[in-house]
């Protein structure tokens, strides 16, 4: 029995750990993973490997994978919040997938991300995070503590303490920024500028991690390079360039990255303007919630929500390839 | 070789720990339809806890309700029980949130198979829930000899049972009903010139009344008429749904929806007049929190007609506990009925057209007591708590005997008694009603923010027909 022979032999290293040395030694050692002797560098072994990341990969499993599956289950069922189909949803196939490839509010849901994450994640966040990185590097400790201080605060508000501020600020009837303005009758600006209105907010609120990456990256680079740059005769403009960019480099791309991502994904705009009006804020995680939770459409915006997760995955992959790349090129 | 079965057992075993979560998910999916809690679940417990829910605030919104809960419910019932030798503790949850903010908080409660003992509905949620099985007949959950005993039902006229009822069965007891009526602010109409006894008899004369308003009186928004996604429910009961039976036609009749037709695109063009005429302000529409903007615009004198029903007369302008109190409501504010687009144009021929709704008290299926839960829903709508809900104050409630003392000491709620509820209509009681009135709600916004009642229309006619399911559920033309 050929067939069962080869299965066995394959079967054996399959499980050294459990079988012990004697009957591994009967077949040929192969290479790698599958050896009686551990070749791990902490000489664990492999069921002892495996005990040792169990708990993370059931964390994984359980928050992870687990309502990545359900979330692909219900994107397939016509499952609603209410109704019949809350009951007793059926199975529609790819019909979800298909209203969604064809749907122009989830299209112009993402390109409204895109504008916010553009606006105020890699212009906003990026740019005004090493503003205030660049020009508190010089300041009295006490304007750069003060000044870290505020920016700070805006970073580690709850969410709705600061949504609620917002909303008194841009108010037309009262708000702060019209009575600033002295503006009789008011701007309704998170009316009439519902997207510049949560862009600013979300640079307003981000620029924190920004700006406490780059004060770190800055103090990687070396002193004297700038005193050469200086006594050369540089300008501050060709000083930024030719000096402190080529050291932060790799600092830039990960703090763009990681902020790329957060914002994709920040619900927090929904606070100011759920959405409206008409959808003109509407950004993906928000367009999901409302037809979701405010529509009740669970097994459609379950069908959106894997596609934002491909696009995070996508995301993530550009940024790990990106960071390999930059590895290579400054360590190389 | 060996290597690579190894790489298949080890995908296999993926693949099937992936069937095995996503069948253990599927099992999930859905609620199951089995209640578990008998009728007489915990019946002769001397010791229970139950928890009524509301959409109401102690401060806030619907303060009254919650304030009565509270301070009267709770302790009499406490009370009662006692006196019956057992021990009752009852906890009120009150919510302040948007109307459908707390239908999707309660949906998602009832779906967990959790949450309070008794909860607060609209009754055109009554369908959907209980199509989901978040909610049961009366009859299953306390038993259908006990609910028949209950005195009251004979105090509360069948049309306002129905509110709560779904194909014929009950699902809790309603508490009242209302009607629309245009309110305005004679303080302002003085000053433009017009009569305090103000009743318009067409759309032109609300249109020409908002004119003269306009040009008369800058910095005043003429007219208030509720459109857009935003406010939900509120467009569609104080705006569409209103003018669309002033045409002559209802959102549902004899087995059609209303699509694409004469009557939709008249009642869009009101709103295009209204909107994109000056008569009205866009911005409130499309603002997350207009409506209560507009309410608070009402009372502080900045917009001279509104259309809402008793509600707004009751709890928002109230002068002690509204939300926006108007201190001289009784002298400055006065109400008209709404008329129809142009005299007998409304539904059944008339010169005036109202709509008309009403909520209720649902147990959740999931409550621990159901004999006790059904004794508190008894309590609540009792002539006595009826009453002391009122607290001197006069509103259409569920109960005729209660009606019949405290209408007259109301005139508006009496005009609305006497003149408005013989006119009015009602929404049909479909699970898939609430999706088409949001797809109406979209297309008010449409036409608010731009978009012309022609394509507004052809786009509402749309999506009714994949709601519904299919064009031929729909009428056009």
């Amino acid at each position: 029995m050929p067939p069962a022979e080869t299965r066995q032999q394959a079967a054996i290293p399959a499980q050294p750990a459990v079988a012990g040395a004697p009957a591994v030694a009967a077949v040929p050692q192969s290479v790698g993973v599958g050896t009686s002797t551990p070749t791990d560098v902490a000489g664990l072994g492999r069921l002892r490997a495996v005990g040792f990341v169990a708990p993370a990969l059931v964390l994984i499993g359980v928050f992870l994978v687990f309502p990545a599956l359900w979330t692909l289950y219900i994107g397939v069922t016509n499952y609603r919040l209410t109704g019949v189909a809350a009951r007793t949803p059926d199975v529609v196939g790819l019909d979800n997938y298909r209203r969604a490839l064809s749907d122009p509010t989830f299209y112009r849901s993402l390109w409204i991300t895109l504008l916010f994450v553009f606006g105020s994640a890699v212009i906003g966040q990026n740019g005004l995070g090493f503003v205030f990185a660049w020009g508190l590097r010089g300041a009295r400790p006490w304007v750069r503590r003060l000044a870290e201080a505020f920016v700070l605060l805006a970073w580690i508000l709850p969410a709705s303490v600061v949504a609620f501020l917002w909303v008194a600020l841009l108010e037309r009837d009262g708000g702060t920024l019209n009575e600033l303005l002295g503006r009789t009758p008011g701007v309704p600006w998170l009316v009439e500028y519902p997207l510049l209105s949560i862009v600013v907010f979300n640079i307003w609120r981000g620029t924190a991690f920004s700006m406490m990456l780059y004060s770190a990256a800055l103090s990687a680079v070396p002193p004297s390079h700038l005193e050469t740059a200086r006594l050369a005769g540089s300008s501050a403009a060709q000083t930024l360039r030719d000096v402190v960019l080529p050291h932060i480099r790799r600092y830039a791309l990960t703090n763009t990255l990681l902020i790329t991502l957060w914002t994709f994904n920040d619900f927090s705009p929904y606070l100011l303007t759920a959405g409206g009006p008409n959808h003109r804020s509407e950004t993906t995680p928000v367009y999901i919630y409302n037809t979701a939770i405010v529509g009740g459409q669970m097994g459609y915006s379950g069908a959106i929500s894997l596609l934002v997760l491909l696009i995070n995955l996508l995301l993530a992959l550009v940024y790990l390839r990106a960071a390999r790349t930059s590895r290579r090129l400054s360590g190389g | 070789m060996q290597r690579s079965i190894g790489v298949h057992t080890r995908a296999l075993a993926v693949i099937a720990a992936a069937v095995l979560v996503s069948g253990t998910a599927a099992g999930c999916l859905g609620k199951s339809s089995t209640s578990n809690n008998g009728a007489n679940a915990n019946a002769d417990a001397k010791q229970f806890t139950l928890t009524i829910a509301a959409n109401g605030i102690s401060g806030g919104k619907n303060a009254k309700g919650a304030d009565w809960v509270q301070n009267w419910v709770i302790p009499h019932f406490v009370a009662d029980q006692k006196a019956k030798g057992r021990t009752a503790t009852v906890k009120f949850q009150g919510s302040g949130a948007a109307d459908e903010d707390y239908k999707s908080k309660v949906a998602l409660d009832l779906k967990s198979g959790s949450g309070a003992d008794i909860y607060a509905l609209d009754g055109i949620w009554v369908g959907e829930f209980a199509d989901a099985g978040y909610i049961k007949p009366l009859d299953d959950l306390v038993g259908a000899d006990k609910v028949s005993a209950w005195d009251g039902w004979s105090q509360i006229p069948p049309s306002v049972q129905a509110n709560m009822s779904y194909n014929n069965k009950k699902y809790g007891i309603p508490n009242g009903t209302d009607g629309r009526v245009l309110f305005f602010n004679k303080k302002l109409f003085a000053q433009a010139g017009l009569p305090a006894d103000w009743q318009p008899t067409s759309w032109d004369d609300i249109l020409t009344t908002g004119q003269t308003l306009k040009s008369k009186l800058p910095g005043v928004t003429p007219i208030q008429l509720n459109g857009g996604t935003a406010m939900g429910e509120a467009t569609t009961m104080q705006g569409a749904l209103p003018l669309l039976v002033g045409t002559g036609q209802q959102i549902w009749a004899n087995g059609k929806w209303q699509g694409n037709t004469q009557a939709m695109r008249d009642v869009l063009t009101m709103y295009d007049k209204i909107y994109k005429g000056g008569l009205g302000d866009p911005v409130l529409q499309e603002d997350a929190k207009g409506r209560d903007e507009s309410f608070a615009e009402f009372a502080a004198g900045k917009i001279a007609i509104l259309l809402e029903s008793d509600y707004f007369w009751r709890s928002v302008i109230e002068p002690t506990q509204g939300i926006d109190k108007m201190a001289d409501r009784d002298q400055v504010v006065g109400w008209a009925k709404i008329p129809a687009m142009k005299p007998g144009s409304g539904i059944r021929g008339q010169d005036f057209v109202s709509m008309s709704g009403g909520g209720g008290n649902v147990i959740n299926p999931a409550t621990k007591y159901p004999q006790q839960a059904w004794e508190l829903l008894q309590f609540m709508n009792s002539k006595d708590a009826v009453i002391a809900y009122l607290g001197g104050a006069a509103q259409i409630t569920q109960r005729q005997d209660v009606n019949s003392q405290v209408l007259s000491r109301d005139p508006m709620l009496t005009f609305i008694s006497q003149q408005v509820l013989p006119l009015t209509a009602f929404r049909p009681g479909f699970a898939v009603y609430p999706q088409v009135s949001q797809a109406l709600q979209q297309a008010t916004l449409d036409v608010v923010s731009g978009k012309s009642p022609a394509d507004a229309a052809t786009a509402y006619q749309q999506s009714v027909a994949g709601l519904v399911g299919g064009a031929d559920k729909v009428a056009s033309g």
